[in-house]
């Protein structure tokens, strides 16, 4: 009888303790994530998410690095040369199969962020054995689409969000 | 450190503990005997290390957003206020939470006064406690520079000009702490640096403050010498834990109210205008909590010599455990000590009041009133109080009473009763 | 007593926090409005600071700055809350000077989300000898560098009178029964009917003075809808588990005497 009494008290005892640290641990936790928040991106940062770049005056062959997000943006206006080198390509022979036609929407307009998907260097424009990109850090070779053809990155350059807003100026972001 | 050889139970933990006797230090802190008389005067210890902790992560965060420039401090600020993810709750928790700091800390500091836990074998830890607060002092003013507002550039500049009252070296002193010959750019960076430093510094001392105090024990509302551990003692876990978290919890609540409520209340509405080095606010006033060395300050004529008061006014605190003369140390136990703690509690408040008050008339006479008591309280009556005063018999341990039955036992528990002892 | 002593301790430390920082000069007391933002669950009056932005944006803006907003806060959560096309569409309305472009040219562009509030005037000189030696004080702070906050903007915005007998006046300078010293430089900028709200309230000066000091007051405090609603979270949390820590306390001390 007295067991059972007592076992009864050791268990509300227990739920009383298991609550109280529970409700602790759960402040606490909440307590830290202002503390992990602060370090994304912040509100001026993010309205800055999108850039309008003016392109009226490029030329057939012409290359314009822009900066967004503190990332440069290849926007390549391209040869009708450069654009059949790159449509000619079977995917099937790539590391990293994407047709030119997904890539660049307009074919004459390549957009693409400049930056090699191995560790993040900034490849040099007209360079390489496939006379697209050629990342000097550790040998990677782009073809005139952008795309992974010899060397250590891994995959094509990426293609961020983009739109023509008029013939002239594109908005990236 | 402990009173006990601690063996750990498993096989890796002893590895371990050989090598680095980390287990045996938590086990001394987990067992460590606490008197069992504390009362809610004693939770500031922790409360404290909590406001310590607070100050240093919630710095060390906003750090990552301010900007230690003249030209970009302030509009810095304003950038953590507005757009950086809770920046505006990182700031006010940190400008609210050195508020929070310094009350808890003159509880801590008219606790130890009350109860004489600065008397022999704890004048070490006393004393360090006494440096520590010098540290917060300039943390906090530091700090408060910082958000480079009218109070901060002009607060630096009254402060920084304190040390041009040095006969001969003073001028060069003050140029040098500036870094040009006015507070600007370079002075904001250097602050900004020791700003970063200091809590550290006190970390470390807070560190030797606890080895010290566990030394011989925590005193207790008694002040009579304990066994450890006893009858007289709890183990630190989870007694005083649980205790000191209950304490902490209510202290937080009061933090919330001001940081959620009332933000901005303990500060200065004109440090939210950016710093011109060409007009001076029409009334600098420091931090509240700085306010009766303030009123130290201005209650002497004389430059230097209120320089050399207002700091004496800190430093006479160390001197404290040689200059009160007196054996027994809780003021329960002191019935004519205790009337003079009231008195010194309240000129230090009268004195924090009249520094807030423009330097002139009444407010003038009153400050110099309180000044030459403050000093009297240290350097005349306590040390005669302590031949002259009629102790009242002590008891022998915390939970017995004395021989003869005295009622001072019950005294020692709770306030009240002391009081319906003593009518 | 000791515990009397105690409260006593409390009460004059609290008349001594409060009063040292309302220890402002002796000025007459603040004109009486119902502010919505005050209080435990305080939220801002959306169409007021909608129309705060407009007596901003018409009356304030041809002289004061406001230089730590941008046009995207105009419809953050928490603010005005106008909608994104609406805050897009005021910012084109004002020009901003970007660049250098390709040809190092600077040039002028409508104001995008991002940009912030453009300034009446390039710098603090222009500001000065545009108003007669007096700067009008960038306002995205100005409630909080003000004792009395948004009390005494109010108040000083519909403080304005003849001075009394015996005071003389400069040219170019006001009687404002609420301004420090009661001189200032700014003539009294609110009069009835100055403008008309687009929302069809009826522009009184108290009307224009109320909703630009809710303005202000936001634009001073931007989160302060978000802290208020996360203060009350926290304190309801924070008394919870006080509680909790409460009847654990009183467990664990159930064991020794003295018990807490």
């Amino acid at each position: 009888m007295s067991d059972q009494k007592d076992e009864k008290k050791t268990n509300r005892r227990d739920f009383l303790f298991t609550a109280t640290t529970a409700a602790g641990a759960v402040g606490v936790g909440a307590a830290v994530w202002p503390l992990v928040d602060q370090m994304n991106p912040d509100a001026s940062v993010k309205a800055l998410a999108s850039t309008e770049v003016d392109v009226g005056s490029m030329q057939p062959g012409q290359s314009l690095t822009v900066l967004w997000r503190g990332k440069p943006v290849f926007i390549k206006r391209r040869t009708d040369d450069e654009i059949k080198k790159a449509r000619a390509v079977d995917i099937n022979d790539l590391k990293h199969p994407e047709k030119d036609e997904d890539r660049a929407k307009n074919p004459e307009w390549l957009v693409m962020l400049g930056i090699c998907t191995h560790l993040g260097c900034v490849p040099l424009t007209d360079k390489g054995d496939y006379d697209g990109w050629f990342c000097p850090c550790h040998g990677s070779h782009y073809d005139t689409s952008g795309r992974i053809r010899k060397g250590p990155a891994p995959t094509n350059m990426e293609i961020p969000k983009y739109e023509f807003v008029n013939t002239n100026t594109i908005k990236i972001g | 450190m402990s009173d006990h050889e601690y063996t750990p139970s498993s096989k890796f933990g002893k590895w371990f503990n050989d090598r680095l006797p980390l287990l045996t230090l938590a086990n001394h802190l987990t067992d460590y005997p606490t008197p069992k008389n504390l009362n809610y005067w004693w939770t500031f210890g922790g409360i404290l290390t909590f406001c310590l902790i607070t100050q240093i992560v919630t710095g060390l965060v906003l750090a990552m957003h301010y900007i230690a420039h003249a030209d970009m401090a302030f509009s810095s600020v304003e950038h953590i206020m507005r757009d950086v993810n809770y920046g505006w709750l990182l700031r006010y928790v940190h400008a609210n939470g050195a508020s929070m700091f310094f009350l808890a800390v003159y509880i801590h500091i008219f606790r130890s006064l009350f109860y004489g836990s600065y008397k022999s074998p704890r004048e070490i830890i006393w004393i360090l406690g006494i440096i520590i607060y010098l540290l917060m002092m300039a943390a906090a003013f530091m700090g408060y520079v910082l958000p480079w507002g009218q109070m901060s550039f002009w607060g630096a500049t009254v402060i920084t000009n304190l040390f041009s009252a040095i006969p001969l070296v003073g001028e060069s002193i003050t140029t040098w702490l500036w870094g040009g010959y006015s507070v600007d750019n370079p002075t904001l960076t250097r602050f900004f640096t020791l700003h970063y430093l200091i809590p550290f510094l006190i970390l470390g001392l807070v560190v030797l403050h606890i080895w010290a105090l566990h030394v011989p024990g925590n005193n207790n509302p008694v002040g009579i010498d304990i066994k450890k551990p006893s009858k007289d003692t709890v183990p630190f876990h989870p007694y005083i834990v649980i205790k000191d978290a209950f304490a902490l919890l209510m202290f937080c609540i009061v933090f919330a109210l001001f940081v959620f409520y009332q933000p901005n209340i303990l500060g200065h509405a004109d440090n939210y205008i950016e710093a011109d080095p060409l007009v001076t606010p029409a009334h600098i006033v420091p931090e509240w909590y700085l306010l009766p060395f303030y009123a130290i300050l201005r209650s002497v004529p004389d430059k230097l010599m209120g320089v050399v008061a207002m700091l004496s006014a800190i430093l006479i605190l160390a001197a404290l455990p040689w200059l009160d003369t007196s054996k027994v140390r809780s003021a329960v136990f002191r019935p004519l000590f205790r009337q003079f703690y009231w008195i010194l509690v309240a000129d230090v408040l009268i004195l924090g009041y009249v520094g807030a008050m423009p330097a002139e008339g009444l407010y003038l006479l009153i400050a110099r009133v309180a000044t030459a008591y403050y000093f009297a309280h240290f350097l005349i009556i306590l040390p005669v109080l302590g031949w002259k005063e009629k102790t009242t018999p002590l008891p022998l341990s915390i939970t017995e009473p004395v021989l003869g039955g005295s009622p001072n036992l019950a005294a020692a528990r709770s306030d009240e009763k002391i009081e319906k002892t003593i009518k | 007593m000791i515990k009397l002593k105690n409260i006593l301790f409390v009460l004059i430390f609290s008349i001594i926090v409060l009063n040292s920082s309302n220890s402002a000069e002796k000025s007459p007391p603040f004109l009486e409005t119902k502010w919505t933002f005050k209080g435990l669950f305080g939220k801002f009056d959306r169409a007021s600071l909608q129309r705060g932005y407009q007596v901003y944006t018409e009356v304030c803006a041809s002289c004061h700055s406001m230089k730590y907003l941008t046009y995207r806060n105009l419809a953050e959560r928490g603010g005005p809350e106008f909608s994104e096309a609406e805050a897009k569409a005021i910012a084109a309305s004002f020009e901003v000077t970007d660049g250098p472009d390709s040809t190092g040219e600077m040039f002028v562009r409508p104001a995008k989300l991002s940009d912030k509030f453009v300034m009446p005037y390039a710098n603090e000189q222009e500001a000065k000898a545009a108003n007669g030696g007096a700067y009008p004080p960038d306002m995205s702070v100005l409630v909080k560098a003000r004792k009395g906050g948004a009390d005494y903007i109010y108040s000083l915005l519909l403080g304005y009178s003849e001075p009394p007998a015996g005071v003389e006046l400069d040219d170019g300078v006001y009687y404002n029964k609420y301004m420090y010293g009661n001189k200032i430089k700014m003539p009294a900028p609110l009069s009835d009917d100055l403008i008309e709200y687009t929302d069809g309230t009826k522009a009184t000066a108290e009307q224009m003075s109320k909703d630009v000091t809710n303005f202000l007051m936001w634009s001073a405090e931007p989160h302060l809808e978000q802290r208020h609603k996360t203060g009350f979270r926290v304190i309801a949390y924070l008394i919870i588990l006080t509680v909790l820590v409460y009847f654990t306390m009183k467990k664990i001390w159930s064991r020794v005497e003295p018990k807490v």
